[in-house]
Formats: structure tokens, sequence, C-alpha cells
């Protein structure tokens, strides 16, 4: 009896150790894995610049669209915008922005002072469109096809390497 | 005897209380306490004052509006950004042991006491 109790208690510490170990290596950042092969909603956008409203159902005539979110007060956002403009002159690839909780008039001067990459500029000004496409801090991207399945989403500014990738797969 | 009764009598009482104190929460805060703010350092929706939470709080309102339950919305969110959002994971494939453990661990632990107790009466008897 006492060896089955000392065995069962090495079990039960063994268990405990193994399940520390895991949940101490286990990354706990929010990655955006899941949502890649997931479509997006079609859902109804305000135009920024224009008195009329853009349905994402309208993507599905892009081969690939680029979905940006961006506001005028974001510091990364203004990082980001030489490689979506040199991005927007492939012609495989469109760029939606979307303008996050900020002033029409802030967006036009920071578009006006940095280039216009976007095809289409939407606006998105108490967020809750956001929540719609899993977004939780802009700058954020997402790269859809046709068939507004998500190819590939960032967080955060994207980059040179970032800029290879997404042409690498707007290519293929 | 005496205190086994008194234990479940406190026992109960106990449950009660709580019981009462559930139904009393208000749906929309049991929803943002079940949300993570993603933004935040183990910080649910419903603790949290970031922007990102902010607007969780409105999205859930206005579907709560829309006429989703509350599932419907854990749903919309998880599908959104993925379970992780959810502080109850739902049970899946992945999260059967995750489910499973402390029930497994509820028995075992209920017969280990079943035989020491069974062990214990035996000494006592002779």
């Amino acid at each position: 009896m006492k060896k089955i109790t000392l065995g069962l208690v090495a079990i039960a510490v063994s268990f405990v150790i193994l399940i520390f170990y895991y949940g101490l290596k286990t990354e706990k950042i929010y990655n955006t894995e899941e949502l890649v092969g997931k479509s997006i909603l079609e859902i109804d956008l305000k135009l920024l610049n224009e008195n009329r409203v853009f349905n994402t159902r309208e993507l599905t005539n892009n081969d690939f669209t680029l979905i940006n979110f961006w506001a005028s007060w974001c510091g990364p956002c203004r990082k980001e915008h030489k490689h979506l403009v040199y991005l927007s002159k492939n012609k495989n690839i469109k760029i939606l922005g979307i303008n996050l909780k900020d002033e029409r008039s802030q967006a036009n001067k920071f578009i006006k002072k940095m280039g216009n990459p976007y095809y289409l500029i939407a606006s998105d000004h108490d967020g809750k469109k956001s929540i719609h496409f899993g977004v939780y801090g802009i700058p954020e991207t997402i790269l859809i096809n046709k068939d507004l399945t998500i190819i590939k989403k960032y967080i955060g500014p994207i980059d040179g390497q970032d800029v290879k990738k997404i042409l690498s797969l707007v290519s293929e | 005897m005496k205190n086994i009764k008194i234990f479940i009598f406190i026992f109960a009482i106990y449950n009660f209380s709580y019981l009462n104190l559930l139904s009393e929460e208000n749906l929309n805060n049991r929803i943002y306490k079940n949300l993570r703010c993603l933004v935040c350092q183990g910080q649910s929706v419903a603790d949290s004052n970031s922007d990102f939470a902010q607007t969780i709080k409105i999205v859930v309102n206005d579907k709560l509006k829309e006429g989703m339950n509350e599932e419907q919305i854990y749903n919309f969110l998880a599908e959104k950004y993925g379970d992780w959002i959810l502080y109850k994971p739902p049970l899946k494939s992945k999260s059967y042991l995750l489910w499973m453990l402390p029930y497994m661990f509820f028995i075992l632990g209920a017969i280990a006491l079943f035989f020491l107790l069974k062990k214990t009466l035996k000494h006592k008897r002779y």
C-alpha cells in the first residue's frame, strides 16, 4: 500500500512539473495563425471622401487585396507607408485602406503628404468595424484573395521582408 | 456525524448564495469577464480601460441589442481573434484533456479517500 501511495505521489508531482514546463514554454502572445484560411466578413464600410457605402463583397473583383488599417495619429503607420506605396505599384494587388478612429481632415493631410497607395479609403470612425476583421491595434494588414480568404495577416508595421513575402504570394 | 451535517449545511448555504450572485450579475459584465484583453497583461475586457477593451464592450452591447446570445457572441469573437480571446475555451479535440482532468482527479481522489477511510475504519474496529 505504501509503495502504491508513493508511486501515485510521484506520478502527480511529475504531472505538475510537466504542466508547468509546458505552460512556461508555450508562447502566450496573441498570434493570427488561426485566422489564416478563414474568410473576412462581408460588411458595409463608409468611404472616407465619398458619400457612399462600400461592401467588402466587392473585393471579389480583385485578384488580391491588401486591407490596411491605419490612422494619421499612428507613428508606425508612417513608418510602413513607403512600403505600401511601393506595393501599390504592383498590378496584381489592390490596397484598401481603412482609416481608424481618425479625423477626416487629418487623414487627408497624411495622404497628401505621404502619398496615396490606396485604391479606396474607408472610414471606421468608432473602431467597431475593425473588430469584424479581428484587428486589435494599428497598423494591421490583411492579405486576402479573390474568395475573400485570409492568406496572411500582419500585426504591426510591414517591412521590406514582408513586402517581398507579399509580392511572392501575389505572383504565385 | 454532527460535524458532517454542519459541513453539508454550510456548503449548501455557500452554493445557494453563490448561485444567487451569479443570476444577479449583469449579462454584459459576465461576457466582458470571459473575454481576454489582447493588448493588456493578464486583464479581462471587464477590467481594462484600453482602447481595444472599450471597443469590444461597444461591439458586445451592439450584438446583444441585435439579439445575439452569449454563446453566439463568443463564437463571433473567437472567429475573429481565435479561442485565445476566451478565458473559458470551448470543448474541442485539443482541449479534451483540459476539461476532463479536473473530473478525473476528482474521481481518483474520491477512490483514494474511499480506500483510505476503509483502511482506517478497519484498523479502528480491531
